[in-house]
């Protein structure tokens, strides 16, 4: 690591630190109770204890999260495809697409969870799917759509033919695109697996691990599992940008 | 309209760069916003030689230059490139083009810009690599083979795109102000450069410009151009000889650049809209 990075992560770090002493340093002297705020370190107590259950439920989320982000990104990706070469398609999963954005359609899970068996993942998985693909649909469409004009009349110039200008230009470019929903949506995925969690179903997640220590409650245990989203939220993300920089650094340049 | 002669010893020894017969293009016709972008356009270019389109905006250069590469189709005359049509000269890779923007795929490398149109050709990969070392090397690249086009200056860009459309050796250039984005400096090196350029390939090219210099700099002939309806108010030969740095200061140069400044004004009373430099 160069010492630029090593100085550039300096600040954010004491940041955190210096945050987190506060945080601890309140709590204790004005004696705040646990059940409205407690301490970090008892966070972190809790944390390393309950480690192996923690590790448990964050794979439930985690594996929840991955198969709908699978599944709603490779999804969105191939009905943009297919919906840019078929006009009646696009104008039928377009309006679709952009109301589900305005809408908070996370609420389905609640039929979903009707519509399968109790101890079912299925409920959950669809939901991150469903919210995945719409958001990957609308960008993949624009990426494939916007090609430059110029690259564009070089093609017919060359006698290309339409299959192969979509091959050539408008994959490569809507790939661009592809990748910035990428990193858009797998923190979201994340997240609406986590979410999904409170609308019923089986309680073996993060999302319910929480409102069970709530409840009993065991808050810090409650803020370790809240701890252990944060940081799943974040390895998805950074995995995200790190598939981003392995088959695409150019891009990321040019967009971000 | 202005009838040009083609050179009487070039007839016969080669079907002219482009023969332009009564080509026109009106945009919506029929319908309330109708435009004649361009009256009947009669142009020769014949081989190797240089003939830029000057005028303001909205005098159809552009539009012309897309008839002669057949991205448009003339609603009226004809248009023959090689000796054939403009839409079988296109499929048959009888020109090259560059434009203002490089238009630059940057998920590709340098080397690979230049073989694309190579691939859709159909070359194989050993003969396309082959051939886009050979196209840095005339525009002189050699060094950026493995590069992306985001890691090069503007003018080395346009250097990229010029080598790209002379990539499959067409015997025709089509240029719509390619030089247009690039500063002063690089945009003199790159007059120069084309010169060299189309002294080793021997291509004809037509050449669009909004800069009177410029186009006296790099033309044979050029073609003064005004508006409502787009047609050819003037033709201009330039008889400088071979062109050097010396060539910019030379009597001769300024005495061409007042007559195709002139031609403008005749045009259309002002010489506005045109650049000076």
């Amino acid at each position: 690591m160069t010492r630029q990075r090593i100085l550039a992560m300096f600040w954010p770090v004491l940041f955190g630190a210096v945050f987190l002493g506060l945080w601890e340093t309140f709590v204790v002297t004005r004696d705040i109770k646990p059940y409205l705020l407690p301490k970090p370190s008892a966070i972190w107590g809790q944390f390393h204890g309950n480690f192996t259950l923690i590790r448990k439920s964050t794979r439930v989320t985690a594996t929840n999260a991955f198969i709908g982000l699978f599944l709603g990104v490779a999804g969105g990706a191939l009905v943009a495809l297919v919906a840019n070469r078929f006009r009646l398609l696009r104008e039928l999963v377009m309006p679709l697409a952009i109301s589900v954005a305005a809408v908070p359609i996370i609420v389905l899970v609640a039929i979903f969870n009707n519509l399968f068996s109790i101890t079912s993942e299925v409920p959950r998985r669809l939901m991150v799917t469903l919210i995945v693909f719409f958001v990957v649909f609308l960008n993949v469409s624009k990426g494939l759509t916007q090609s430059d004009p110029t690259q564009l009349e070089l093609m017919r110039s060359y006698g290309a033919s339409q299959s192969t200008i979509i091959r050539k230009v408008r994959v490569p470019n809507a790939l661009a695109y592809l990748f910035i929903a990428l990193r858009q949506v797998a923190p979201l995925a994340v997240v609406t697996a986590f979410v999904s969690e409170y609308f019923g179903g089986t309680q073996n997640g993060l999302g319910a691990r929480i409102t069970q220590s709530i409840a009993s409650s065991r808050d810090a245990a409650g803020w370790a599992y809240v701890l252990a989203a944060c940081i799943l939220g974040l390895v998805f993300f950074g995995v995200a940008i790190a598939i981003e920089c392995v088959v695409a650094p150019r891009r990321s340049r040019r967009l971000s | 309209m202005t009838e040009i002669a083609v050179p009487t010893g070039q007839v016969g020894a080669a079907a002219a760069a482009v023969e332009a017969r009564g080509a026109a293009m009106t945009f919506n016709a029929g319908r309330p916003n109708e435009v004649i972008a361009l009256a009947p356009i009669d142009l020769t270019v014949a081989p190797g030689e240089l003939v830029s389109l000057i005028g303001p905006s909205g005098c159809g250069k552009s539009t012309l230059l897309r008839l002669i590469a057949n991205l448009l189709e003339p609603t009226d005359g004809s248009l023959l490139i090689n000796g054939k049509p403009a839409s079988q000269a296109r499929l048959d890779g009888d020109y090259g083009m560059a434009f203002q923007q490089a238009g630059l795929f940057d998920w590709r490398t340098v080397s690979r810009n230049i073989e694309l149109p190579l691939e859709i050709k159909g070359w194989d990969r050993a003969r396309r690599r082959a051939r886009a070392l050979e196209m840095l090397e005339l525009v002189r690249l050699c060094d950026f083979a493995d590069h992306h086009p985001w890691e090069l200056s503007g003018g080395m860009q346009q250097r990229v795109a010029i080598a790209r459309a002379l990539s499959f050796e067409p015997k025709l250039l089509l240029m719509d102000e390619p030089f247009g984005a690039l500063d002063e400096m690089t945009r003199e090196h790159m007059q120069t450069e084309l010169g060299r350029i189309r002294a080793a390939t021997g291509a004809a090219v037509i050449f669009v410009t909004h800069s009177i210099p410029e186009a006296v700099f790099l033309s044979d002939r050029v073609a003064v151009m005004s508006a409502r309806p787009g047609h050819i108010e003037a033709v201009i030969d330039v008889a400088l000889g071979e062109r050097t740095e010396l060539t910019r200061g030379d009597p001769l140069f300024f005495k061409h650049v007042t007559e195709v400044r002139e031609a403008l004004r005749a045009g259309h009373g002002v010489g506005g809209g045109m650049e000076d430099r």
